[in-house]
């Protein structure tokens, strides 16, 4: 049973590791379909409240796939094949997009004076910064739900422009405000 | 701009150290925004332009955009043990972390308090996201088509929320025909 399950969390985040083109957040639907519908690692909420935590938490959210590894392999044979399915799933997360990245690095410093890469880091500067104000957009829509957390985070901006204030006490206190109930 | 980089030489601890720094310090999200006040501000390790058409080209590839840059990072200055050693930097204290959350969480089925902290910290972290465009755009949108380009892949992607691939299909040929050195002679 367990054995069964181990192989499944990594057949799936591996190969949805090389599908996963744009981003991790581009296969979540397949995960959801996969690990919630077809092999009911999770319920539905519960992919809804992994996903959220996965989004808040420190470190990459692709991060999903921890829980979702951990929660598959506790059902399946407890506390420890659950450790074991968690690692499993982020290492296969990782292995075959990042052997694909690598191999991407060669090519890109050994390119070093080529107009081709003269051409992409010019280029795709104001692509790259337009993507990040789309992401940016996008986040305030799912972690803005009322106006005081749009003016937080308006405030928040204009500290980070124009001041050198390290990020890190702004993200505190922004932490901080939240606990205690104001935004 | 890419005269100006510092001669960079992380070691293989330094890298670890270094994405282990940037993943802590995005709890509530804004990753990508963290790794270009660290790699970029702080350390000095990749120069703007360089950064900004790295994290596009780990988008564009599969995987996880963070753990694509980490990789991408790492193997610049130290090859394939670089790669690993930035991986499990940025990895290793979040897996652990997250694991911990999700005990608590399937033992007891919510996480209170945390969830509070996180709508104020979450909010900051989009802040950063913003600020980042902000100031990388000071520097790179000058002149009418860089501007273009800017206001056409944001709206498509952003407003519209197409998938990135047909953006990028779109808009990626007229970037790089913009952007194809001059034959300066």
């Amino acid at each position: 049973m367990s054995a069964e399950t181990l192989l499944r969390i990594l057949l799936l985040f591996s190969s949805l590791s090389l599908l996963s083109i744009g981003g991790g957040n581009t296969v979540l639907p397949e995960m959801h379909t996969k690990s919630v519908v077809d092999y009911h690692w999770l319920t539905d909420s519960q992919f809804a409240d992994v996903f959220a935590i996965s989004q808040a938490a420190p470190g990459p959210s692709i991060l999903i796939v921890t829980l979702i590894g951990y929660k598959a392999g506790l059902s399946a044979g407890g506390e420890l094949i659950g450790i074991f399915g968690a690692l499993l799933a982020t290492a296969a997360v990782v292995m075959p997009a990042g052997l694909l990245v690598f191999f991407v690095v060669q090519f890109w410093e050994g390119a070093k004076d080529s107009n081709v890469r003269r051409a992409i880091e010019k280029g795709f500067a104001p692509l790259t910064v337009g993507l990040v104000l789309a992401s940016g957009y996008v986040m305030s829509k799912a972690a803005d739900q009322d106006w005081r957390a749009y003016l937080l985070t308006a405030v928040c901006t204009v500290i980070f422009v124009f001041t050198k204030v390290n990020p890190l006490v702004v993200v505190a206190i922004a932490g901080l405000l939240g606990w205690l109930g104001l935004v | 701009m890419s005269e100006t980089m510092r001669r960079a030489n992380p070691s293989l601890l330094e890298l670890a150290l270094t994405f282990n720094h940037i993943a802590l310090a995005s709890f509530g999200g804004g990753l990508s925004a963290w790794s270009r006040e660290v790699i970029v501000v702080e350390k000095g390790w990749m120069a703007e332009e360089e950064f900004l058409s790295a994290i596009t080209m780990c988008r564009i590839l599969p995987g996880a955009n963070q753990v694509n840059l980490a990789v991408f990072v790492g193997a610049k200055f130290r090859g394939v043990l670089g790669a690993i050693a930035a991986v499990i930097g940025l990895s290793f204290v979040p897996v652990v972390i997250i694991l911990g959350l999700g005990y608590v969480y399937f033992q007891f089925h919510h996480l209170p308090a945390l969830q509070s902290v996180l709508r104020g910290a979450a909010a900051a972290a989009v802040a950063l996201t913003l600020a980042m465009a902000i100031k990388t755009g000071r520097k790179c949108l000058r002149g009418a088509i860089p501007l273009l380009l800017f206001g056409a892949i944001f709206t498509m992607n952003g407003l519209f929320r197409w998938h990135l691939l047909p953006c990028l299909a779109l808009l990626a040929p007229l970037s790089l025909v913009w952007g194809w050195p001059k034959s300066d002679k």
